[in-house]
């Protein structure tokens, strides 16, 4: 019999130590960094003692930038180099973008890539490098004042959003040198915090209204266990509109012209917002606006017209409700409890709406700036490790159905809007015409019959079918799509084993070439730098998996290997501890995929057992079939 | 008991093959199996842990949703039975029940021009639903006591369960674009 093993020193981190993980919540308007520390989930402050830090991103002719208070002014002075609401942009194109009816101030640039970019006075940006000077500016915070470097992060994402958005969101994240645990979705975040504070059990819906996205998601309590039954939402609709049409309001009373500069639009939505502001606790506001002449002009916005401005809006997220409620097969008296979150819900009307439209008093009593972060930490520090017993456990859905182009521009769905993720499904389709032997393979999400009408995701190509009668050939199209909401795309015809297959890397997303190339740009010494940094990761993923093979085997390697099995994976474990010792990443690599492959059978078992563990419980009776 | 992948869904929850079912024990179990394999668990695990917790948990999630609607369920038990359904060519018969189907969907195609829209589609989902129901409860008397004949009743239900939840589908559909307009 094998003998147990005892690491060298300083080789293995203890079981229980703790390890730095933060929650970030990536807003239109204002982001967050909170973790967990001494059992507490609580936001981090900057040295100035501000924990909000303003989404905003000042780009200036020395190639440097100011985020955040730092840069919010410019955002008036200076409005062309200033990005604001940038996650409106993430994972779009520029039709999509000009098609929001924001008049941007920006000079855009359509290069080879798909992926619009910025042109400002320190260079030109995509969206996501623009997200990554947000979040690398909280990752510093964050290991400034935890004193370390993170092992890893969850960040939030609205639950509207489609793949796209997510993956920019995702490879931003990388960009900004951050190790993703999980996407995790706003208002299940914002369930989390909820909940655990208040011992929530029963059917819970949380309305979110952020500064530039709307979501609605049903969720059953129970156990720790959160479980989505379904979610909707708009990931166009925010605070930022509710500005827009006062702003809009005040162009018409003060005779702006619809044409005005962007210094002109930019103060005015500053003051636009600062209205709605005061109007939730006055009943009315006096505005003083410098015009564009140096001249002034001045007026007053009462709650009731401000209310008539904004209720369109705020009826535009109860066709989102309505259907979650569908969506989820229930009724109105079935749900415990609305909990608000998001800047916006703090707008008076909003709450009245909402509370008549779900016949229950909604829940403000929690800060609905923080609570997102708040929950995303908690969920960090039980994906880090560091509470290895707790019952915490997020079970969320797709928001967007996925599908496919067929003959004639129609979308066949392949895997409906709500479904509980992780999911895989497969759907066959067949050749058009006699003799065909390629398929063009376009991946749509959305809810609409025409394709049009939908987000086209990615396509691809499936080559080699053999030539057949139309109709003949076996077509099968797996979708993946992972907890964190990401979808990957298989094809393969059945008849020959001819295969194809896709992450989908979205229309408007960057590539993995273009994530290295920027990666390589923004450091000094670019090439050393990148090995340094590959090597560094290499490493630390062979400590990952050198701790969790450890750990598996310490529990029940004596029960679920045989005594070859166990001496063939410590063998590699050790060439892996050799390797990983050394300078060569590569090595690294070669030893982890070894131990991976000598593992496999193991991990499969583990599993079973812990499947087995859980159904333990239950006795099935006969068995009829 | 041995949980087998290849094996059935009710075994993965350790249920009887049975329609009847209880859906509160089932969500129940549901819950106790995402705690054992979802990819959260596995979060500080290795990427090959990773995978395989994606893949069971998507097991788990296509089992619940098959055991879940009557009508996913009834299927699956025809499937287990021997008999494959197919949505294309496989169609009803019946007379009275087609004429039926055509004057629900030219009832769900003339809601638009109703001077209470919202309240002809919700009268109308209402006889959509009472008549699913009738479909279902004698799904659960010929899945009861299965021999050759009750088998291809159930097959017959089950074509007619389908028309009723795609009308229905079309009709909630029509629903959301009402509320749209408002």
């Amino acid at each position: 019999m094998a003998l147990l093993q005892i690491s060298e020193p300083g080789q293995s981190t203890a079981p229980h130590q703790h390890r730095l993980a933060v929650g970030i919540d990536l807003g239109t308007t204002n982001s967050l960094v909170a973790t967990v520390r001494s059992g507490k989930a609580e936001t981090l402050a900057d040295a100035e003692g501000q924990h909000t830090l303003p989404s905003v991103v000042h780009y200036l002719s020395d190639g440097s930038c100011e985020v955040g208070y730092a840069a919010l002014d410019a955002a008036t002075t200076d409005p062309q180099n200033t990005i604001v609401s940038v996650k409106r942009m993430m994972g779009r194109g520029l039709d999509d973008i000009h098609a929001s009816g924001h008049n941007l101030p920006y000079e855009f640039i359509q290069t080879d890539s798909a992926v619009p970019r910025l042109k400002t006075a320190a260079g030109e940006f995509s969206a996501m490098e623009i997200s990554a000077d947000i979040l690398k500016v909280l990752k510093q915070r964050a290991e400034q004042s935890l004193g370390g470097e993170l092992k890893g992060v969850v960040i939030t994402v609205p639950a509207y959003f489609d793949d796209a958005q997510r993956q920019a969101t995702k490879d931003a994240a990388t960009l900004a040198g951050l190790n993703v645990m999980r996407l995790l979705n706003e208002p299940t975040a914002a369930a989390v915090a909820y909940g655990l504070d208040h011992g929530a059990e029963g059917v819970h819906v949380i309305y979110d209204l952020g500064g530039g996205t709307f979501d609605v998601s049903i969720l059953r309590l129970n156990k720790g266990v959160f479980e989505v039954l379904a979610t909707a939402g708009d990931s166009a609709l925010g605070g930022d509109d509710l500005d827009k049409v006062v702003a809009e309001w005040i162009m018409q009373q003060a005779g702006i012209a619809d044409d005005a500069g962007h210094h002109q639009m930019r103060r005015l939505m500053r003051d636009a917002r600062a209205a709605k502001e005061a109007l939730t606790d006055s009943d009315s506001s006096g505005i003083k606006l410098e015009l564009d002449d140096g001249s002034h002009w001045q007026g007053s916005l009462t709650r009731e017209q401000f209310n008539q401005l904004v209720e369109p809006l705020i009826k535009k997220t109860l066709a989102p409700c309505r259907r979650t409620i569908r969506d989820a097969g229930l009724t109105l008296d079935e749900i415990s409890e609305v909990v608000m979150v998001g800047g916006s819900t703090r707008v008076p009307r909003v709450r009245e709406m909402v509370g008549e439209f779900f016949k229950t008093e909604p829940l403000v009593d929690i800060d609905p700036d923080k609570v997102v972060a708040i929950g995303a930490a908690i969920q960090a520090d039980v994906l880090v490790g560091n509470k290895p017993d707790d019952d915490l456990l997020l079970l969320d859905v797709l928001p967007l159905s996925l599908g496919l182009e067929t003959m004639g521009g129609l979308m066949e769905k392949v895997i409906n809007r709500n479904t509980p993720i992780p999911v895989s499904r497969a759907q066959d389709f067949t050749t058009f015409k006699d003799g065909q032997t390629a398929m063009a393979i376009h991946v749509i999400q959305g809810e609409r019959e025409l394709i049009d009408d939908n987000r086209s995701l990615a396509r691809f190509e499936l080559r080699g079918i053999p030539a057949m009668v139309a109709g003949a050939a076996r077509i099968r199209v797996t979708f993946q799509v992972d907890a964190d909401g990401l979808l990957s795309v298989s094809a393969r015809e059945e008849t020959s084993g001819v295969e194809s297959s896709i992450q989908v890397k979205p229309s408007y997303g960057l590539t993995d070439d273009e994530i290295t190339t920027m990666l390589q740009a923004s450091m000094s010494h670019a090439q050393e730098d990148v090995d340094a940094r590959t090597l560094r990761e290499h490493q630390v993923e062979a400590d990952r998996v050198l701790e969790a093979i450890n750990s598996a085997i310490a529990e029940d390697g004596e029960a679920l290997l045989s005594a070859e099995e166990r001496v063939l994976i410590e063998t590699t474990i050790s060439e892996l501890q050799q390797s990983r010792d050394g300078t060569d990443s590569r090595t690294i690599k070669h030893a982890i995929d070894a131990l991976d492959k000598a593992t496999a059978n193991y991990a499969q078992r583990r599993m079973d057992v812990s499947i087995n563990k859980a159904m333990a419980g239950h006795k099935v009776e006969e068995f009829e079939v | 008991m041995q949980v087998d992948f290849s094996q059935n869904h009710f075994q993965i929850f350790a249920l009887h093959v049975s329609f009847e079912i209880d859906l509160d024990a089932l969500s129940q179990r549901y819950r106790e199996l995402q705690r054992a394999v979802h990819p959260d668990k596995f979060a500080s695990g290795t990427d090959q842990e990773r995978r395989i917790a994606v893949q069971r948990t998507a097991q788990v999630n296509e089992a619940y949703d098959t055991l879940k609607q009557p009508l996913n369920r009834a299927r699956y038990l025809l499937q287990l039975n021997g008999i494959n359904i197919n949505d294309e060519t496989d169609t009803t018969v019946d007379m009275d029940f087609l004429m039926q189907q055509m004057e629900m969907r030219e009832q769900l195609a003339e809601i638009r021009e109703q001077d209470d829209p919202e309240g002809a589609l919700f009268d109308l989902s209402q006889t959509i639903q009472k008549r699913s129901n009738a479909i279902v409860d004698a799904l659960r008397a010929q899945f009861t006591d299965i021999n050759a004949e009750s088998l291809e009743q159930a097959r017959e239900n089950v074509r007619k369960l389908q028309f009723m939840v795609k009308l229905q589908q079309e009709a909630d559909q029509l629903d959301e674009e009402l509320a749209e307009l408002i």
